[in-house]
């Protein structure tokens, strides 16, 4: 599965984009948030605080609910701040 | 209809001059523009970096796009943003709405504008002389993207 980062997220992982092979306990968007927490440092840093990530399937906008069986990509951001 | 991300300089008067060129049915056009302020947080700012998810930035603000042309009787929508290196008094936003009548330009270019800064995939960095940061989201844009939903069975009407 390919994961992608962005802005402040991105930086504290140290890397825009890399694929994953998800373990099948891996079901939710928040079970990857809290999967991915575990893997170092600087993705416990990056998932520190849950609340203000968002994240987004095939890039249509999701909450930690969603189901990540059929995902091609996921995408995980801060709050946006564009316009 | 056009959604365009661009890492130059946007032209207003180029981009609207488009939704009316030879044609005689648009009455009314609305612009907006969000322009690069020379000071964030009351500490001047040499430009703001902006970042966005490719694809998805022009996907999110198409649906936008779509969910206007329901609510409102529109001829023309154009968004052009600005991703990259912006500095003070350059164009970082514009959105455009074209109507028969002034209410729908005016109402479909706030629309537009308050999803674009909640929903629409760009983050913006500030770039001082002393270093960068990442600008955090406010609450009231978030309060001015909900109105909408409330006002959702009125607008259809």
């Amino acid at each position: 599965m390919k994961v992608l980062y962005f802005a402040w997220i991105r930086e504290r992982i140290g890397k825009p984009e890399e694929d994953i092979e998800l373990p099948v306990s891996v079901a939710t968007v928040g079970d990857l948030m809290n999967w991915l927490k575990k893997r170092g440092e600087e993705y416990a840093y990056a998932f520190d605080n849950p609340k203000v990530v968002r994240a987004a399937i095939d890039k249509v906008h999701v909450e930690p609910a969603a189901k990540i069986a059929s995902a091609r990509e996921i995408a995980f951001f801060p709050p946006m701040t564009g316009g | 209809m056009s959604v365009r991300i661009t890492e130059a300089p946007i032209d207003a008067a180029a981009e609207t001059a488009e939704l009316s060129r030879g044609r005689s049915d648009v009455g009314a056009l609305v612009t907006f523009a969000g322009i690069c302020r020379g000071e964030e947080e009351g500490a001047p700012i040499a430009a703001l970096v902006l970042e966005h998810y490719p694809g998805m930035a022009e996907e999110e603000i198409g649906r936008h796009v779509e969910e206007a042309k329901k609510r409102w009787p529109l001829l023309g929508v154009r968004i052009a943003h600005r991703v990259g290196r912006v500095t003070p008094g350059e164009t970082i936003v514009l959105v455009a709405a074209t109507s028969m009548h002034r209410q729908a330009a005016f109402a479909a270019a706030e629309f537009l504008m308050d999803y674009l800064k909640t929903r629409a995939p760009f983050w913006k960095k500030v770039e001082r002389a002393g270093g960068t940061h990442w600008i955090a989201a406010h609450d009231k844009d978030d309060a001015a993207a909900g109105r909408w939903k409330k006002s959702s069975r009125e607008a259809a009407e």
